[in-house]
């Protein structure tokens, strides 16, 4: 009998997010052996997908004071030590007419009792530094928002990791745990490309699987109470604001405009969602964001959206609880010992700001269950930058094209202005951990397929120029482009109208009209097949 | 208000894209005057390739090899659709009279026949049309004759961006084992990194850049019977530069459409523009229409245009604005809207309902068919399903029930929707005095 093939390592990390990626450096930099294996890619999950604020935590001044001192504290720590990351944009809650007063008169005060920085502003001053604010507006904070790029975050924190010896297994998903008495003895994987299974040996695991982690964690057969909750966000077209813009009230829905580079990204939702399949914008959560945050944002209600999309948020406890806000956002740490594992820990819950504390809290528990004293190093060690993956930054393409692009150097994208030569950078960071890359891949690394064409121009020439390069072969290219615009097109079709409607249009008629992508596999059924032959 | 500077005509054309321009064709040909507004732009969009139909029932994805046997299919099972409502001699007598007037502007296509053809796209896909232009017909001979296993040789410039040979002989190797793919310098263009095919198509006309680019073709030929290349091989000199091509390198020479904007569609754009120049058609270049006045049930139309000097009078109005992309139809978040005179568009209940949520779903998105309801003269309905005005019509990509970039079927739509309301206006201006 075949046994399935074997790996050694002192901690395996279940889901590559943020979360899981922190940890992986945190583990890593205390000097311990970790593999993190992640069923998609790197923040495919709500890591990704999500309004990258870090917040200054005064939106949960009034209904959670712990989580409000925990973003302030965490806020401050990777302004820090990630700063490359972070764009310290500032952030002002605003309320409008009609807004309730009462909540305004004690936000100040409530921001002092959790220690966070919140200055009246003149309404008419905030006016004229942000013109996109209402006529309509009543009271104006200012708070230390930022905007942080949960993607470099992650990327960067899984390459020092990986240069201190982690591992990352991409599209591998687990399919099992052996258990032996309290402890699992290995963890049974297996990645898309490969039929066969993977045995993963390891001391300590971490199910760090966001929204999955109930899933995995009944896997191990050590179920936990989770719920989830739906949040749809918006990208306009160009962006309409320098701070982070918050409305000023109890959280609810379309409360958040952020700076996300040349967009603004506005949102969000939250609907009580049983599973995690089909997760998708619908056509009514962008109305109702359009029409509420308009109410701040007047212009919104005309603009531009190139694209929607939509994260779980994964809440910890409470199953029942008919408004995912109600629950708590903090974090859950899970030991397990109670379920009778001694070698399981579940991290999930929490938001990105508080990334960085949710991995050191869960490597100080695997690290005292290892006997390793090592304390956490990641409040104060600068998270390197790693040149290869700084290239979903919104500026850097436009400004290194700017200033030094090679005379063999092209554009590939347009729109974003993202050249040949950062795609073979991509690529070559890629092959250089042995993973052969895809267009979906150089797309989450990059800004292909970000800007206002959504990848209907740019994948063509990404694609051809990856066949130049040797690193596309036989027909995979058709099908790359068909899953990429797939991807692309889930988050588009709730906002098409206006501009992007006409767009999308183009799309398809170069797509569907000239390349006939929507007929590949189709039946050449000759018509005179069904006359007399 | 200054009457001054108007001008008078038969026939309005609003839109100057491939349905405009076929009308305007058409009304040329029937002896009417005519004023066609607007620039054209949308045709820059266009590949060259004349699609009449390919696909029917587009939920079976059924590609059909004969398009005028597709199009019997489509009238019994697609009763609405606009392809449905014209007969095949009429179908026939345009594309046949289209095809003429490009010709006679320079652009040479193949022989129509009955067959939809085979093209090569810059992707590697095999996509199906009927018209098929003189320079890329050598091609669509050799994807006929596959089963030979014929020697092919494609090459590409490095630099053109979108167009790579080693991708194409790479997604049609197992079909076609001896496709072969060489890249070279486009000769003058050495230290350009990047290559605009529009540049190139107008650097071969120059009989030594053309000289020099076959010469190093020539040498890498191998055992190739034909040659295939991006689609640059000239622009309004494209048939001399393709004949200097094949004659060059003593084999057919064949070019594979690119991504737009590509050349074969500045050729089709300059073709058309030739063509109804040459016909006597006024235009309205570079001007949108602002409003548009009808003065009573037997009167004229007035035209009152942005962008242009003067307005124009009509004793009819073809609307051939296209849709979202050529800007016939708008829409915001809660329903689609004709963009000139707010015709009734006949869309789905609700935005929910427009798109499906896979990009290629099989059953195409709802809102390709939406659009303007027409009569049996091509009249666009109002809301009480009576003619918006008895002189006003609607052509092409603009009408309802018809998915054309599904059924491939979008120059077949603009051409033969534009002959069959021309002879609507062309009976109902002969039965009025002329104005």
């Amino acid at each position: 009998m075949n046994s399935p093939s074997f790996i050694q390592t002192e901690v395996l990390i279940i889901g590559g997010g943020v979360t899981g990626t922190a940890l992986a450096r945190d583990l890593a930099l205390r000097g311990v052996a970790c593999i993190v294996i992640e069923k998609d890619d790197i923040n495919a999950g709500a890591s990704g997908r999500n309004h990258g604020l870090l917040h200054s935590g005064a939106r949960y001044v009034a209904g959670d004071r712990a989580a409000a001192i925990e973003c302030r504290s965490e806020g401050e720590i990777l302004k820090r030590v990630a700063a490359q990351a972070i764009q310290d944009t500032g952030g002002y809650f605003v309320a409008v007419e009609g807004d309730d007063e009462r909540y305004i008169a004690d936000f100040p005060t409530y921001c002092e009792r959790a220690g966070i920085m919140a200055r009246a502003v003149d309404v008419a001053a905030a006016r004229a530094l942000e013109p996109a604010l209402s006529e309509r507006a009543i009271a104006v904070f200012e708070v230390p928002d930022a905007s942080i790029d949960p993607f470099r975050l992650s990327l960067e924190s899984m390459a020092q990791a990986r240069s201190l010896g982690a591992r990352l297994m991409r599209r591998t998903r687990v399919t099992g745990f052996e258990r032996e008495g309290r402890r699992i003895r290995a963890v049974r994987v297996r990645s898309r490309t490969d039929a066969e299974e993977v045995r993963i040996e390891a001391a300590q695991i971490v199910n760090a699987a966001g929204a999955w982690a109930r899933e995995v964690a009944l896997l191990a057969a050590a179920p936990i109470e989770m719920t989830y909750s739906k949040g749809t966000l918006l990208v306009t077209h160009t962006r309409l604001a320098s701070r982070v813009v918050n409305r000023l009230r109890s959280p609810a829905n379309a409360d958040i405009m952020m700076p996300g580079g040349t967009v603004s990204i506005v949102g969000t939702t939250s609907t009580q969602v049983d599973t995690l399949d089909n997760i998708h914008p619908t056509t009514s959560e962008a109305d109702l964001i359009v029409e509420e945050a308009a109410r701040m944002l007047p212009a919104l209600a005309t603009m531009r959206f190139i694209r929607a999309y939509s994260g779980v948020r994964p809440l910890v406890g409470s199953a029942g609880v008919a408004d995912g806000r109600a629950v708590s956002r903090g974090y859950a740490l899970f030991d397990h010992e109670d379920q009778g594992l001694d070698n399981l820990v579940t991290i999930t819950g929490g938001k990105l700001t508080t990334c960085r504390l949710m991995a050191e809290r869960a490597a100080d528990l695997v690290c005292r269950r290892l006997g390793v004293t090592r304390a956490c190093l990641t409040a104060t060690t600068p998270l390197p930058v790693d040149p290869d993956t700084g290239w979903t930054e919104p500026g850097r393409g436009p400004r290194e094209w700017m200033h030094f692009h090679g005379p063999e150097d092209t554009l590939l994208c347009e729109c974003e202005m993202v050249s040949g030569s950062a795609v073979d950078a991509i690529c070559a960071a890629l092959r250089a951990t042995g993973d052969t890359p895809t267009l979906t891949d150089i797309g989450l690394r990059s800004r292909v397929g970000k800007g206002a064409c959504q990848g209907a121009f740019c994948s063509v020439r990404t694609v051809a120029h990856l066949y130049q390069r040797g690193d596309f072969q036989a027909r995979c290219g058709v099908n790359e482009i068909i899953d990429f615009l797939g991807e692309r097109w889930r988050g588009q079709h709730a906002v098409l109208w206006g501009e992007q409607l006409a767009q999308a249009e183009l799309m398809e008629a170069l797509h569907c009209g000239l390349f006939e992508e929507d007929l590949l596999g189709a039946p050449n059924v000759d018509s005179a097949g069904e006359k007399s032959p | 208000m200054t009457r001054a500077k108007q001008d008078s005509c038969d026939v309005a054309i609003i839109g100057a894209g491939m349905a405009g321009m076929a009308a305007a064709l058409f009304a040329a040909e029937r002896g009417l005057s005519c004023i066609l507004v607007g620039n054209g732009g949308s045709l820059l969009f266009a590949s060259g390739l004349l699609d009449l139909l390919g696909v029917h029932p587009v939920a079976e994805r059924r590609r059909w090899r004969l398009p005028y046997d597709a199009l019997v299919a489509l009238a019994r099972e697609e009763p609405l659709h606009p392809l449905a409502r014209i007969n095949a001699v009429s179908i026939r007598s345009a594309f046949q009279s289209f095809v003429a007037a490009l010709g006679a502007a320079g652009l040479r296509y193949a022989p129509l026949g009955e067959r939809n053809r085979n093209v090569l796209t810059s992707i590697g896909t095999i996509k199906a049309t009927h018209g098929v232009p003189i320079s890329m017909i050598a091609g669509a001979d050799l994807l006929d004759a596959l089963d030979a296993r014929p020697s092919c040789l494609l090459v590409d410039f490095r630099g053109l961006r979108e167009f790579s040979a080693a991708q194409i002989a790479a997604t049609l190797g197992d079909r076609w084992p001896r496709l072969r793919h060489q890249r070279i310098e486009f000769p003058g263009y050495e230290a350009a990194a990047e290559l605009y095919a529009a540049h190139l198509a107008r650097a071969l006309e120059t009989g030594k850049t053309r000289e020099r680019t076959i010469a190093l073709v020539k040498p890498l030929l191998g055992d190739a019977r034909a040659v295939g290349l991006p689609a640059v091989l000239g622009l309004a000199r494209a048939g001399e530069v393709h004949a200097a091509f094949e004659a060059g390198l003593g084999v057919p020479v064949f070019e594979i459409p690119t991504m737009p904007t590509s050349v074969p569609g500045l050729r089709l754009l300059a073709a058309l523009e030739a063509a109804v120049s040459a016909r006597g058609v006024r235009r309205r270049h570079h001007a949108t229409v602002r409003a548009l006045a009808f003065d009573g049930e037997g009167g004229t139309a007035t035209l009152a245009l942005d962008g242009a000097a003067g307005g124009v009078r009509a004793r009819a109005v073809v609307l051939a604005t296209g849709r979202f992309t050529g800007r016939g139809l708008t829409a915001d978040r809660r329903q689609i809207r004709e963009s000139i005179l707010g015709i009734p568009v006949h869309q789905p209940g609700s935005r929910e309902f427009w798109h499906q949520r896979d990009f290629l779903d099989a059953s195409g998105h709802a809102i390709n068919r939406a659009g303007l309801l027409v009569d049996e003269a091509w009249r666009p309905l109002d809301a009480g399903g009576e003619p918006f005005w008895p002189r006003l019509y609607a052509v092409g990509s603009i009408l309802a029930h018809q998915d054309w970039m599904r059924e491939k079927c979008g120059s077949g739509l603009a051409i033969s929707t534009a002959w069959a309301a021309m002879q609507h206006v062309a009976r109902q201006l002969r039965g009025t005095a002329a104005g």
